[in-house]
């Protein structure tokens, strides 16, 4: 049982995922799209939430937000499951694929044998498609690779029902009905604004570019307050969610780039073309901070300095966001 | 990034089993997707957590030699696993999670909770009770 589904490859599984699954219902919109139209770009920075004994922190929102907000904003009916049992959800994917419905399935990266061992973490929140079953392997699209792969049935029993932070519970979706038009304009500009109102209202020093101040003050901090090793673990961890698999580098600000592009043109905005360069530069800048933290890998010890280079790289680029991000919410945009 | 400019730093860690997309620039800034094999500072810090996670073990290994830590120490961190995440898996509680990770605790687990951890851990119930770390370098 196979379902004709096109897999392309994109830099991050959810954008990839949500831009495969609108595709194989006939619209077609790029990666950069629905990050943006999915108000996907975020700074989060929780140090009170530890992962692998490193302070939580993320470029982008919440798992599985972006692909709701997208599809509720381009008016797409999906239905969102998740199950009790390992039975119950492997006969439910059975059942979709009976029906010739490819289907969204959230994973954990640890119990994917076919991605490389040294990126197999605890990570609850990998999203891959699954398009059709042969014997006992499922053929899976997962957007970060070249091409469409297998996996067998017990593996992603045990990828689905996977412990811990972020439980996946078996979730699966897929969109039910697909508008025959969908309003682009408005759903850019919601996705946009969204964005932008994030990155720079909310009152809690976790959020957008908040985070990023109080990230830049603790990373200073950092090799005295728990040692130069932890530190270095760490600063190591904030480099890999920034450009480890899936954020198609400078922690999705490029993708964000590629979308304002995109929009500019859609909604005729020149504005938003160069603000797109900004944001090119300012993804070169967190690339920077990846560099400058590298230096410090690399020393291994008495790199306390390095601490301020690497804090003061990352004020400049909140400085810079919040600059955008302003500039942004002050633009006139076409009524739609 | 321009696309001339993506890093192409090659540490193996992606095992030749595919290669990621990223996003980079043309000349005129318009955006284009450049397959990459790796980059430095990645590499490096992927490197040091592991090296990290190997630095724990040996150090559980000794624990163990002691008579301080459990075996299940060793094989929670072989995991990658945390208290929490083990509890979880186990259906019991972190504090208990946590006695069976010394020797004490571990001297009175039934065998049908040993049998239980070595399942989690994807191991042979042997590999608990007759712990020899050098066969799991």
């Amino acid at each position: 049982m196979k379902i004709d589904f096109e897999h392309r490859q994109s830099a991050h599984c959810e954008t990839g995922v949500t831009s495969n699954l609108l595709n194989f219902q006939g619209i077609n919109l790029s990666e950069p799209m629905v990050l943006g139209i999915g108000s996907g770009l975020f700074f989060s920075y929780i140090p009170y939430i530890k992962l692998n004994g490193n302070p939580g922190s993320s470029y982008r929102i919440y798992p599985g937000l972006i692909y709701r907000r997208a599809t509720r904003r381009l008016g797409i009916k999906t239905r969102l499951v998740s199950f009790r049992s390992a039975d119950a959800a492997m006969k439910a994917l059975d059942e979709n694929l009976r029906k010739g419905i490819p289907t969204g399935v959230l994973t954990s990266v640890y119990y994917l044998p076919y991605l490389p061992s040294q990126y197999r973490f605890h990570f609850n929140a990998h999203n891959i498609v699954v398009f059709g079953k042969e014997g006992d392997e499922y053929l899976v699209s997962d957007p970060v690779m070249e091409v469409p792969t297998r996996i067998h049935a017990d593996d992603l029993a045990k990828a689905r029902f996977a412990k811990g932070v972020l439980a996946p519970k078996g979730k699966m979706y897929y969109p039910i009905s697909v508008p025959s038009e969908y309003a682009l304009k408005s759903a850019l500009i919601k996705g946009i604004k969204h964005t932008a109102k994030d990155m720079i209202t909310i009152p809690v020093p976790m959020f957008g570019v908040k985070g990023m101040r109080k990230l830049a003050r603790d990373v200073r901090n950092w090799p005295v307050k728990v040692g130069e090793k932890k530190a270095r673990l760490h600063l190591g961890n904030l480099v890999r969610m920034q450009e480890e698999i899936g954020t198609g580098g400078g922690g999705f600000r490029f993708i964000y780039a590629a979308f304002l592009k995109e929009a500019s043109q859609i909604l005729n905005m020149p504005e938003l073309n160069e603000i797109g360069d900004e944001f090119t530069a300012v993804g070169d800048r967190w690339r920077d901070f990846a560099l400058a933290s590298a230096k410090i890998f690399k020393q291994r010890s008495n790199a306390t300095a390095g601490y301020g280079e690497a804090a003061d790289i990352i004020l400049e680029c909140a400085d810079k966001e919040e600059q955008l991000f302003r500039r942004i919410r002050k633009l006139d945009f076409p009524k739609p | 990034m321009k696309k001339n400019e993506v890093p192409q730093d090659d540490a193996n860690v992606l095992e030749g089993k595919f290669k990621p997309l990223k996003y980079a620039t043309n000349e005129d800034g318009s955006y284009t997707h450049v397959h990459t094999v790796g980059w430095e500072p990645e590499n490096l810090a992927l490197e040091q957590a592991w090296d990290a996670i190997h630095e724990n073990l040996e150090l559980i290994a000794q624990e163990i030699a002691r008579g301080d830590a459990s075996p299940i120490k060793y094989f929670m961190e072989k995991c990658l696993m945390e208290p929490p995440m083990l509890a979880q898996y186990m259906g019991i509680s972190r504090w208990r999670v946590k006695r069976h990770l010394k020797a004490r605790g571990f001297a009175r687990l039934s065998e049908e909770k040993l049998r239980q951890y070595a399942s989690i851990f994807n191991i042979k119930l042997e590999e608990l009770t007759h712990f020899d770390p050098n066969s799991h370098d």
